[in-house]
């Protein structure tokens, strides 16, 4: 039991299902003002389901809930936020078209007597708050013009500045680069000690461990740990996180991995040279070779998004040029770019796949030109969604089941099988095993390292230095949109990439 | 434990039933507001459920059938078409002014061979189709603006071409397509049943019916999985524009004239007809099934409101009424389906 004598938020056997699914399962927490409590586990473990619960925004479930030690119940968001509880979400959700004045007090803004904004004021106290958090910006900027990494500080600056005394914070280091994480950090000690209280949630165990004071792990609905973050370490909370041994995975992130030497890569698929995109893209060169996994590491805004929809025919490059198979390309359309055999995943399952539609159109859209002619054949899509749903072990394998009803891991196979039934020549993968459980992780990680062997040329995209360090042959890393520095043949490791970027 | 795991699966049968049902909403509804309008009008007129009348219902519902088949294609894209009452009135008014009229008629007219009128009517609206396209995919215009611009366009082209005046002629085969009839059934009736059945099997068993839901359904997606998106939407608006001339022509031979404005109340009628039948607004649900079944809603509306004895006026409003219901099941339904596939 914590020591102080009454936590501000007390939560006592708390249990949440949806349909037949228990996401949790009696699950006690507490929180006391001036603590960081940092949350960790796997997708699906219950971290997101709790603090939506806290939140307001699930006001269905069994157990009690403390706050100063009166028994209540949100009825909405609106509640919880009248209660002084405010939360980040892992999605950005800011207004890009206002200013960044506006979005700091969004709902808020200063009137005076008539009702009518002071806008003067409000640009000087927003720039003031954000100055406190070390963002240098003109308040008056429109803030899509900004890069993602900032908007998603001053969307964290809204939140830390609202007054709340219980803030969450939901994987609010992902976009950030490793000084404004630093920033970051710093804010929420200074907070800290100023007696708010704090829920951190993050897949990076290194800055939980770092800022937080009490770690929770959960698990399958279930809280299955809780330590002060002084006494324990990165590996004891995999292993609660995941509930075996995971110094395997572990150790390949934090000890030099070495790269095989180039000589075994195959033939150039993809060449680029001199590519460039306004403010996204410098003069970037580059070579994919079959049989080879490119990675290309770099933080949030480094242009990695710009690169990989050029690639597919997405964006048009300012300038230089695009290579495929000795051909130069000029794709005016994403369908040019796929009959060149191009391929891509995005980052976002949403944005490629049809999730009111049955799994076998999902699978089979993008080769409809090679099993059908005029008219469709039924019959061949499901054939062969069948084989991909069992090669790819997607579950439940039922092919005409609604792609909505599936889980985000077994979607995210269904994206990548979407490619497989004719590989392309070039797959471009943009974040693949984000918010993947290991599982699901380690299944896909197996899919692409297969489809090297096939011989297709593939680049891996990805903020998150484990992802490119678990798939790749060769390792460039990307800065403000120019290639700084190119990991071949040589030994690499999490901090060399995160020196580089 | 054992007990508490069995009583979601006893639920589950009868779960998946109303789950079924709540996807199916947008289907169900229309085909249950049909069935109860027929009754009502079956049973408060004598005259209403008759031979003839259902021959009259088809009749009257034909022109906005042909209307109504590109308008699905185009609304199941997630874009609309606001012209084609308009292309249909100037696709009629042209293969009228490109036939000889008789000498009363005040028309500075072109008379050509009929095939001639009847393919320079056609290009006419397949070129007034790609320009919605274009300005839709090229410029990037959204479709409900770009087709507004197109309604006064074809209409100032109607009227340039009758200058307030009006044409009675049109080819033969126009003619009698939109007004004759074989062993009994209306020629126009055939004809929108022939579109309307073409556009069913296009849109459910080929490629390309396919890549139309794709795109309604997630743009985003479609353009992700390498589909030329801007080429199916130019398609889609083409087609909207060559089913409404068409229309508009074999409507003009049915009216018997051609002439300004003769076709304002089918816009209304077409997107009432599609969306009431319960494709979605948003895209990528929906079909010819659909469009069907919001044309016998509609026609059995309209005709049968002539059977009972109600006064001319309160019509318009009822009409209102009716579609305001189907508008509201339409985006409910979206809302149900999206909570069933949660």
């Amino acid at each position: 039991m914590p020591e102080s004598a009454s936590p501000l938020l007390d939560l006592q056997g708390i249990s949440k299902a949806f349909g037949g699914v228990e996401a949790l399962r009696g699950v006690d927490f507490a929180l006391s003002a001036g603590e960081i409590h940092g949350l960790v586990g796997e997708n699906g473990a219950g971290k997101s389901t709790l603090m939506k619960i806290i939140a307001g925004v699930h006001p269905e479930f069994s157990g009690r809930f403390l706050l100063d030690g009166q028994e209540t119940r949100f009825r909405s968001a609106r509640d919880a936020h009248a209660a002084g509880i405010a939360m980040v979400h892992q999605e950005l959700s800011v207004a890009p078209d206002l200013t960044v004045a506006e979005n700091v007090f969004l709902g808020n803004q200063p009137t005076n007597a008539l009702g009518l904004v002071q806008w003067r004021r409000m640009a000087r106290e927003a720039g003031e708050q954000l100055a406190r958090f070390g963002i240098d910006v003109d308040p008056m900027t429109r803030l899509g013009d900004l890069p993602i990494g900032l908007q998603q500080l001053i969307e964290i600056a809204r939140v830390l500045f609202s007054g709340a005394r219980i803030i969450i914070l939901d994987e609010p280091t992902s976009a950030l680069s490793p000084p404004e994480v630093e920033r970051l950090f710093a804010t929420l000690r200074r907070l800290r000690d100023e007696g708010k209280a704090i829920i951190f949630i993050s897949h990076f165990i290194e800055d939980i461990l770092r800022v937080s004071d009490t770690v929770t792990v959960f698990r399958n609905g279930r809280k299955v740990a809780e330590t002060a973050a002084a006494s324990t370490t990165k590996g004891a909370l995999i292993e609660a996180m995941i509930g075996r041994g995971g110094e395997a995975l572990e150790h390949s992130y934090t000890n030099d991995l070495m790269l095989p030497s180039s000589g075994a890569a195959g033939s150039v698929v993809l060449k680029v040279d001199q590519l460039s995109l306004s403010r996204s893209l410098r003069n970037v060169s580059f070579e994919a070779h079959s049989g080879e996994v490119l990675g290309i590491y770099g933080f949030m805004g480094c242009g990695q998004q710009e690169l990989s929809r050029i690639l597919f025919g997405k964006l048009r490059p300012d300038g230089g040029t695009l290579v495929v198979n000795g051909n130069r390309k000029n794709f005016s359309s994403t369908a040019d770019a796929r009959r060149a055999g191009v391929a891509l995943v995005p980052e976002s399952r949403r944005a490629m796949l049809f999730h009111q539609e049955p799994v076998y159109k999902n699978t089979s859209i993008s080769i409809l030109e090679r099993i059908s002619t005029l008219l469709l054949k039924p019959a061949r899509e499901r054939a062969i969604a069948q084989r991909q749903v069992e090669q790819l072990q997607i579950r439940p394998p039922v092919v005409g089941l609604d792609l909505g009803m599936l889980s985000g891991g077994n979607q995210q196979k269904v994206a990548l099988a979407k490619w497989l039934t004719y590989p392309p020549r070039l797959l471009v993968l943009c974040e693949p095993t984000r918010g993947m459980d290991v599982g699901a992780k380690n299944d896909v990680i197996n899919i692409i390292r297969d489809l090297r062997e096939k011989g297709l040329a593939i680049i891996v995209l990805s903020t998150e230095p484990e992802t490119v360090l678990s798939l790749a042959d060769r390792i460039l890393v990307l800065k403000r949109g120019a290639v700084v520095r190119e990991f071949a043949g040589e030994a690499v490791s999490k901090d060399r990439l995160l020196e580089a970027a | 434990m054992s007990s508490s795991e069995t009583i979601p699966s006893a639920g589950r049968k009868p779960r998946s039933i109303a789950k079924f049902l709540r996807s199916q909403m947008r289907n169900i509804a229309p085909f249950l507001t049909l069935i109860f309008l027929s009754a009502f009008f079956a049973a408060a007129s004598p005259s209403f459920a008759t031979i003839d009348n259902v021959g009259n219902i088809l009749t009257q519902v034909s022109v906005t059938g042909i209307i109504g088949v590109g308008l699905t294609f185009v609304i199941l894209c997630a874009e609309i078409d606001l012209s084609i009452a308009s292309i249909a009135n100037v696709t009629g008014i042209a293969v009228a002014y490109f036939t000889l009229q008789e000498s009363y008629v005040n028309i500075a007219n072109v008379p050509l061979p009929g095939w001639a009128a009847i393919l320079l009517a056609l290009l006419l609206c397949a070129l007034l189709g790609l320009i919605n396209a274009l300005g839709l995919t090229l410029i990037g215009i959204p479709s409900f603006i770009m087709t507004l611009a197109m309604m006064q366009i074809a209409a100032g082209i109607s009227a340039l071409l009758v200058r307030g005046q009006i044409a009675y002629k049109v080819p033969p085969l126009i003619s009698t397509l939109g007004s004759g009839s074989i062993g009994g059934i209306p020629w126009i009736v055939i004809v929108a049943a022939v579109m309307l059945l073409a556009g069913h099997l296009v849109l459910t068993y080929t490629r390309f019916g396919r890549y139309v839901y794709m795109v309604g359904g997630n743009r985003e997606a479609a353009e992700y999985s390498g589909l030329n998106v801007n080429l199916i939407l130019n398609s889609v608006m083409v087609i909207a524009a060559v089913c409404a001339g068409i229309g508009g022509m074999l409507g003009v031979a049915h009216f018997g004239s051609a002439q300004q404005n003769e076709f304002d109340t089918y816009l209304l009628d077409s997107i009432a007809a599609v969306v009431v039948g319960g494709t979605s607004l948003f895209g990528g649900r929906g079909g010819i099934g659909n469009t069907i079944v919001g044309l016998f809603v509609l026609g059995v509306l309209n005709n049968g409101l002539d059977h009972v004895n109600i006064d001319s006026f309160l019509k318009i409003l009822i009409r209102g009424l009716i579609l305001l219901a189907a508008l509201v099941i339409n985006v409910y339904a979206q809302r149900l389906r999206a909570k069933a596939a949660e």
